[in-house]
């Protein structure tokens, strides 16, 4: 394939202009010894070549089982509209609004994305969007770091271990001081153990919720014992669980963060995904990535820009709040689509549904001999089961039944080889549930 | 009596605390303020060590403490009115006042004629 | 015309989307979660019917310019056109329902092993069009790139048991440079921009110290220029142990003439959203491969994708110089699809065919506009030109209002004011996909501007006219910092 529209006169045309005879002579600055006669790369194929080769390859991806493979990215129903509005070229083919009277779409529709984090989260104010959960999580310890002038920050064990490792591992050059919790044992976060790790030089607390285990809290007491030695609090959420649980910003949390993947994107193999980021009026100018604020223009008339940039690397350089350019804009409009078809009551009815099918789930798993429910404390749409064999094994036995059967957290945990992380939506049925703990039986 | 420095910054001497801001050239090359990171109270610097920030739409500015000392006050009212340092950067635009410095610090630097000369040039 | 947000439109009780309806199994009881943990009300979203979603940002989908409605030459951006096909391929339930962590079960490569074929075939292609030896897929931006590449430095300098603290950058660089070697943990210096508008040699080398750990250069340059002394800069670099990074942002211009491996680039990222065709979604998502020399490949982020013997493709994560993970799995795997889907589409010829009538493009431009234009380095550019309208902002019509009034002329603007060492920068970047018909109109829309501005100054006040709305008031923006509604 070629988009080039060029036709044969028309460059010649062309070069001529430039003054030069050939389009070889346009590289004449690229020293004699460096240039390239051509690409070891073979040539193009027409589309039908390339969408038969493509499909080809999808039809070696097996995307049929019956999931309950969870672990933070969850397989939601999409909306049609969502995608539709989303596949928009008006949309997916401009760029990050410079221009704001020629980007009022863009402009608004983050506008509303950010407010709407900020009506999950119960936040002040949203950025227009980070990478994924993970790199929000870790932009937050940079902003918490930037916040307080402190340098150590204490991780519960909670956290999702992905999320642990991505923050180890983008930290490390920055002698950030990182204290990381074990993972508490079937309940909600260890108060001891995060009360012994408090002291004048934690800059910030990282919690998850529900963690990765499923378990729902609520931080209210932690938020009071972080603020009163100075530190904030800050918590990785699932946003489909705020259509029901206590709001972080009514915790007392600093700064919200969290995978937007559930609000309308794809799994899509691990990206593109959304990372949002919402956080107290106090923390608006440590905040990194784009912000849309709202204006009037010269007639009076509302309009919508690209605001605080000063905070930003094109204009602060290596003083920036943090190094981020081009964020997930198109992700966050399919989650402002998304939070707008569900609505209010949409959202609240959803994260009812996965929890009522999570507790039938887990009656269901726990009449199976030698399967026991781990969970101690209230969970979401998630929850740890004991199999009476290593929980890796017969997830293997289960794919070959049609089943993803969850996350063998042995994987993370080798002292819990035999815990499995199961995971439920709105798209599993009865049915489904029923076959899979039929089919786990024979499988044990 | 006010001082300048090379970097637009002004210090005026009032017993023992020195009063810092930006010059009216300036702001006015800065143009709209849209808001001013203050020092903290108590905060020691030295000479040369960047004190304060002041933001416009498209630019990000430090101010450079003028003089070596420690922090006695911030002008609060910024906080609200950044627009202040538009209005009167040499006056109520004022940013922090120092205490604990050295006064031939100040006698080094510019006085008004040679700054208006330095800003001509 | 009045445009409400979301919420302005909702009615209380309406509703958009219908749930399935539990059985009467999975609805007994009372709700699991105590009333204790949940919030006192339903989140406050809006309410509205499908509909009132879909005419909603429909209308305000019609509030943007983008490349399919218009000649889009923001200078820095390669805002080519994004072909359908990568996006149907994208789309397919093979490639979009897959859950990322299906590789980690035990058997679960098996499931993946297309997917896990796309992303080692596309490594493979980056390293034959970059010239290096290996590749990770797993930054999510440019910017994120970058970090990667610093850290992989970092972790190579301290593997030979000298750790480094310098970064050189020369003062044209994107500020994302500058702003991702602050996170790595290093310190910057910037280097001067020579008379020719390339690094100048002298300061370059006067700033070369045992610590500097690397030099970060885009090549070509933000103005738009080869890196001439690129040989030279290369060989004081390594002489001296310090490596070189390449910030692939205006990779456009060199595919298949020259590679930057060749050149003696250890590291560099490629902005897939850029170069490799893959659409920018109004900011994003993009992806920001990095590659790299066989000296820093014992660093790349776990998992790296192998193909075993046997032709299977397979995750690696025992590797234990590694500089640990920056994504939660593979990278933004929806965006590198369409770029692999780009590579074999263009293929070999195609590549540089895009490359060719890109560099074609910029250079037409520049000649054709000297004329009214000042072109502070007017040589042979490559991929990009920037002008400067300094000539016009004598009399009073800033880059800004030429900006402005190219929106009216049914243009989206091409970057201004940057890079920073031209003053009143219009950089202009036209891509390959524009054909002489658009670059014309365009010319003759920048002429007539560059007469106005000559004859009627005053005239660019009020500009644009054309649009949703006039110029917004940034400064009551950003003191009143209204961010939500």
């Amino acid at each position: 394939m070629s988009y080039v529209p060029h036709t044969p006169q028309e460059r010649a045309e062309m070069l001529a202009a430039v003054g030069v005879s050939s389009l070889d002579e346009l590289f004449a600055d690229i020293p004699e010894a460096f240039r390239l006669r051509a690409l070891a790369i073979p040539d193009g194929l027409c589309e039908q070549e390339v969408y038969a080769r493509l499909h080809a390859l999808s039809r070696k991806n097996t995307h049929a089982l019956v999931s309950f493979l969870g672990g933070g990215f969850y397989d939601h129903a999409i909306p049609a509209a969502v995608d539709s509005l989303a596949a928009r070229g008006e949309f997916f083919t401009a760029y990050t609004p410079y221009q704001p009277e020629a980007s009022q779409g863009t402009l608004q529709a983050i506008f509303e994305y950010q407010s709407m984090i900020c009506r999950l989260t119960g936040l002040d104010a949203a950025n227009a969007s980070l990478y994924d959960g993970g790199t929000a999580l870790a932009e937050a310890v940079m902003t918490a770091i930037g916040a307080t002038g402190r340098n150590t920050v204490v991780l519960d064990g909670g956290v999702s271990p992905i999320y642990r490792v991505m923050i180890r591992s983008t930290t490390r050059n920055l002698g950030i001081n990182l204290t990381e919790l074990p993972a508490p044992a079937d309940g909600p976060a260890d108060r001891a153990a995060l009360a012994a790790a408090l002291n004048g030089d934690v800059a910030a607390v990282l919690v998850q919720n529900p963690n990765f285990f499923g378990t729902v809290d609520d931080f209210t007491d932690l938020a009071e014992r972080v603020h009163a030695v100075g530190a904030l609090l800050v918590a990785s959420v699932y946003p489909v669980s705020l259509g029901l649980l206590k709001r972080p910003g009514d915790m007392g949390v600093d700064i919200a963060t969290g995978e937007g993947q559930s609000l309308g994107l794809p799994l899509s193999f691990g990206g593109p995904y959304l990372g949002f980021f919402a956080v107290r009026q106090a923390l608006v100018r440590k905040m990194p990535g784009r912000v849309v604020g709202e204006t009037l223009d010269r007639q009076g008339r509302r309009a919508f820009v690209l605001t605080l940039q000063a905070r930003e690397q094109h204009i602060r350089r290596e003083r920036a709040t943090s190094n981020i350019c081009t964020n997930e804009a198109l992700c966050a409009l399919r989650a402002t689509l998304y939070l707008a078809l569900l609505g209010r009551h949409g959202l609240r009815e959803l994260a009812e549904t996965c929890v009522r099918k999570a507790e039938y789930a887990k009656r269901r798993l726990a009449q199976i001999e030698g399967v026991s429910v781990r969970s101690r404390a209230p969970t979401f749409n998630e929850f740890v089961v004991e199999l009476p064999a290593d929980a890796g094994e017969v997830v293997g036995r289960l794919i070959d039944c049609g089943f993803a059967a969850g996350f063998p957290l042995g994987r993370y945990y080798p002292e819990r080889a035999n815990c499995l992380l199961v995971a439920l939506t709105e798209k599993r049925t009865k049915a489904d549930i029923d076959r899979f703990a039929t089919a786990l039986e024979v499988a044990l | 009596m006010m001082r300048f420095t090379e970097e637009h910054e002004w210090v005026r001497i009032e017993g023992a605390t020195a009063r810092i801001g930006i010059t009216d050239h300036a702001q006015h090359a800065l143009g709209d303020i849209t808001y001013v990171e203050l020092p903290k109270v108590g905060r020691t610097v030295r000479r040369g060590e960047a004190l304060a920030v002041v933001e416009s739409v498209k630019a990000a500015s430090d101010v450079y403490a003028p003089l070596g000392g420690r922090v006695a006050a911030v002008n609060a009212r910024l906080a609200e009115s950044p627009e202040t340092v538009n209005a009167a950067a040499e006056g109520d635009g004022w940013l922090c006042t120092l205490e604990g410095f050295d006064p031939t610090e100040a006698e080094a630097l510019m006085s008004a004629e040679q700054y208006a000369a330095f800003c001509r040039a | 015309m009045k445009q409400p947000t979301i919420f302005e439109r909702s009615v209380a009780g309406r509703r958009g989307v219908t749930l399935p309806r539990l059985s009467p199994a999975e609805a007994r009881g009372p709700l699991p979660v105590p009333p204790a943990l949940c919030a006192d009300a339903p989140p406050d979203l809006p309410e509205v019917s499908e509909l009132d979603v879909v005419r909603h940002y429909t209308l305000l989908s019609q509030r943007n310019c983008c490349v399919d409605t218009h000649f889009y030459p923001l200078g820095s951006c390669t805002m080519k056109y994004n072909p359908r096909v990568c996006e149907k391929v994208a789309a397919l339930d093979g490639f979009a329902g897959i859950h990322p962590l299906l590789p980690q079960l035990r058997g679960g490569g098996a499931l993946t092993q297309g997917a896990l074929e796309v992303l080692w075939r596309t490594e493979r292609l980056l390293c034959d069009l970059t010239g290096m030896e290996a590749f990770t897929l797993q930054p999510m931006a440019g910017a994120h790139g970058e970090l990667t590449g610093l850290l992989l430095i970092a972790a190579y300098h301290r593997a030979q048991g000298r750790p480094r603290r310098r970064v050189l950058i020369p003062d044209s660089a994107h500020g994302t440079n500058p702003a991702s070697a602050a996170i790595a943990g290093f310190e910057v210096v910037p280097v001067a921009t020579g008379p020719d508008g390339t690094i100048d040699l002298a300061d370059f080398e006067a700033r070369l110290t045992p610590d500097t750990a690397a030099v970060m250069l885009t090549c070509p340059n933000t103005l738009g220029l080869f890196e001439r002394q690129i040989r030279e800069v290369a060989e004081r670099a390594h002489a001296n142990g310090t490596l070189l990074y390449y910030d692939g942002a205006n990779m456009n211009a060199l595919m298949g003439r020259v590679r930057p491996g060749d050149l003696g680039f250890d590291v560099l990222h490629l902005n897939a959203h850029k170069t490799l065709s893959t659409p920018h979604g109004g900011g994003g998502p993009g992806a920001g491969p990095v590659g790299v020399k066989a000296a820093l490949l014992p660093f790349l982020p776990v998992s790296t994708v192998e193909k075993r013997d046997d032709g299977t493709f397979a995750l690696n994560y025992d590797r234990p110089q590694s500089i640990g993970y920056i994504a939660p799995f593979y990278g933004n795997f929806g965006v590198l699809l369409r770029a692999y889907t780009y590579l074999l589409a263009l293929g070999g010829d195609g590549l540089r065919e895009a490359t060719d009538h890109a560099v074609l493009n910029a250079n037409y431009l520049r000649v054709r506009l000297r004329a009214c234009f000042d072109v502070p380095y007017d040589r042979l550019c490559l991929h990009e030109v920037v002008l400067s309208a300094e000539r016009q902002a004598r009399a009073g019509v800033r880059a800004v209002d030429i900006a402005k009034a190219l929106i009216d002329a049914g243009f989206h603007p091409p970057t201004v004011y940057f890079p920073l060492i031209v003053r009143e920068a219009l950089m202009i970047e036209p891509t390959e996909t524009e054909s002489k018909q658009t670059l014309d109109s365009f010319i003759a829309a920048l002429e007539a501007i560059a007469r106005r501005a000559e004859e009627e100054p005053g005239s660019f006040a009020e500009q644009p006219a054309s649009t949703p709305v006039s110029r917004p008031d940034e400064t009551k923006a950003a003191r009143d910092m209204r961010l939500k509604a």
